[in-house]
């Protein structure tokens, strides 16, 4: 069937209600944002409309730049240990039976239903010296003595690629189970070995669904400010946590706006880089 | 002894068991055709020479070396597979040196290698093209490159042309035979269309329930049938049931048919009698009676269908030969021996 593109103003009248819901609870909120980030600060008070540069100049110190690229590192550092992890962990699950698939299935989407905050202090009790994980290394005479694991940068990476983990096997599996299970077959018979076979065929095949999923995961792991808190150190708090402080405990409005605009841009940078070695590689 | 032995191989999935004691030998340079209905367990059996399936027991052999449980990657075969399984992210000479890359080679042999296959597929010059890009038989053909791209000992293919229209498989079945040939590799395909495995073969393995029923030339299967089931499957025939009384004199449909002979000893048999060799003549003298019930005028055949007792025979005959019969005329029904096969209960 082939669709008319829509000739009257009528034919767009579908598009109204998304279209009021995306004005209403973004475009506004967003271009509140930006307008509040030019915005003069009040000491000690709210903030007076004005059109000053302050704020941005402000965070280009070599603090908040440090923060700003300890943010993006610790994003990309989730996002490829959750795809390096989560890639051969969906690939073996859609090779297994149907009733296995349904039970890791389910287990997956109930980490989902978990909230931040519990994940946070499960995993920091996990990680504490008095009722962690080493207590059982201990008892297997693996470790000397018990020790805190947390607070770490290790134990805020854990929590939060745990958090992630669901969302990129739910997203990898549907390109998964579609691929042609006879394209392995294959390449075993053409003498590569089944490892050799994942990395020269199904990774390949699959490489614009992995980008995909590496963005996604880069960008959910961008905006969590709890569990660097409840897992780390305050060196390791991400650019979340900052913009969070400024806001609520700095009544700095117009500093916290400035720095969500910027981390945008950045983001939003970043990913168009991505798409562009893609598309840059793919032409190749 | 140089080529593939099956010994006894047996694969069960649960309870069930796919391939039964299957014994065959495949001396070198020969092309073998697997002939069965669907579920008769030949891909089983090609994946199994492959490597893809382990067998529950028996054991494979390729020149005189036990490769039972050498995984597939170590074999060195070349395999097409049912839905060609190119690599959708390489280009045509990509996916035709992927098992020369994979072993290594250096890259000015795995260039040439691809020019010389590319040529042989009649498709130089596509080394840079997406496979996307090709039509259904192209892919074949860079399928069937690939798979040979190692030289390997053995050339396995799953119903390899059965994606393609009717017109352009004639065609690649006369291709693939004569690539075969000059390559003198050792073929196996699996299909269910026996046409294609007439064309094809040296030895047509015919299968049914997961055993073999009958593997040898394709006219001596189509001529002396081991079974009812290969007469059937094999071509169209008449399936007649023949008995014998004490003396062996043998009768057929209630009517006595002297000069026919059952093996010593058997009360009851099958002849399966193909319908080009049923001659119609006129009632009586050495033929048994029947009914003509309808003549079907195919231009290039015609098939005259004759009811006797019930059964219906059907006998086809070129246009110059033309039965001068009309429905519901009685005829005779010609059964000499040297055109009935006596089948085997």
């Amino acid at each position: 069937m082939r669709r008319e593109p829509p000739q009257t103003v009528g034919d767009y009248t579908p598009l109204l209600f998304p279209a009021a819901m995306l004005t209403i609870f973004f475009v506004v909120p967003f271009g509140t944002m930006i307008a509040v980030s030019f915005f003069q600060r009040q000491q000690g008070g709210f903030y007076t409309p004005a059109f000053v540069f302050d704020n941005y100049a402000r965070f280009l110190t070599a603090f908040f730049g440090g923060v700003l690229g300890f943010s993006l590192m610790m994003a990309i550092a989730v996002a490829i240990c959750c795809v390096v992890l989560a890639l051969p962990f969906t690939y073996m699950l859609t090779r297994m039976a149907r009733s296995v698939q349904v039970v890791w299935l389910v287990a997956l989407l109930s980490v989902l239903s978990l909230s931040e905050v519990i994940i946070g202090f499960a995993w920091s009790t996990l990680f504490s010296r008095t009722a962690g994980i080493t207590n059982i290394l201990v008892a297997l005479g693996l470790m000397g003595e018990a020790k805190a694991l947390t607070p770490s940068f290790a134990a805020v990476l854990t929590g939060m690629v745990y958090q992630a983990f669901p969302y990129t096997v739910l997203v990898l599996f549907p390109a998964l189970v579609r691929l042609d299970p006879t394209l392995t077959e294959a390449a075993r018979t053409l003498g590569a070995s089944p490892l050799k076979a994942f990395f020269t065929v199904v990774v390949p095949a699959l490489r614009n669904t992995i980008v995909a999923t590496l963005i996604m995961v880069f960008i959910f792991a961008l905006g969590s400010y709890l569990l660097p808190q409840l897992l780390g150190r305050p060196q390791h708090w991400t650019l979340s946590v900052l913009i969070t402080d400024q806001a609520i405990y700095q009544s700095n409005m117009p500093f916290a706006a400035a720095m969500a605009v910027f981390l945008v841009l950045v983001t939003l940078g970043l990913v168009a880089l991505t798409v562009i070695a893609g598309r840059k590689g793919e032409a190749a | 002894m140089s080529g593939l032995a099956l010994q006894n191989v047996v694969k069960e999935f649960g309870s069930f068991r796919a391939v039964n004691n299957v014994e065959l030998t495949v001396p070198h340079g020969t092309f073998v055709c697997m002939l069965g209905p669907s579920g008769c367990g030949k891909t089983t059996l090609l994946r199994m020479i492959a490597g893809l399936d382990l067998p529950t027991g028996g054991a494979i052999r390729l020149d005189g070396e036990d490769i039972t449980h050498v995984p597939t990657h170590k074999r060195n075969l070349g395999m097409v597979f049912q839905s060609l399984a190119l690599f959708p992210h390489l280009t045509v000479g990509e996916n035709i040196a992927y098992p020369l890359r994979i072993r290594k080679a250096p890259k000015e042999d795995q260039k040439r290698r691809v020019e010389e296959l590319l040529s042989m597929i009649h498709l130089s010059g596509y080394a840079d093209r997406p496979v996307s890009k090709l039509s259904g038989g192209q892919r074949q053909r860079v399928a069937i490159a690939r798979a040979l791209a190692i030289s390997p000992k053995l050339f396995l293919l799953d119903e390899p042309l059965s994606a393609l229209d009717a017109k352009l498989r004639e065609a690649m079945q006369v291709e693939l035979r004569q690539l075969q040939q000059r390559l003198g590799i050792t073929t196996i395909v699996v299909t269910h269309d026996q046409r294609e495995a007439m064309t094809m073969a040296d030895t047509v393995v015919v299968m049914n329930g997961g055993e073999i029923r009958q593997a040898a030339s394709p006219i001596e299967i189509y001529r002396r049938p081991a079974d009812s089931f290969v007469a059937d499957f094999i071509g169209q025939t008449n399936l007649i049931e023949a008995e014998a009384d004490t003396q062996g004199h043998v009768s057929v449909l209630g009517q006595s048919v002297p000069g026919l002979a059952l093996p010593s000893g058997e009360a009851k048999a099958t002849l399966s009698i193909r319908p080009e060799d049923v001659h119609l003549t006129a009632p009586g003298a050495g033929a048994i009676s029947g009914t003509v019930t309808f003549v079907r005028d195919l231009g290039g055949t015609i098939e005259t269908f004759v009811d006797v007792a019930g059964r219906q025979i059907v006998a086809v005959s070129t246009p110059r030969e033309r039965p001068d019969v009309t429905v519901g005329q009685q005829v005779g029904v010609a059964l000499t021996p040297d055109v009935c096969v006596v089948l085997r209960k």
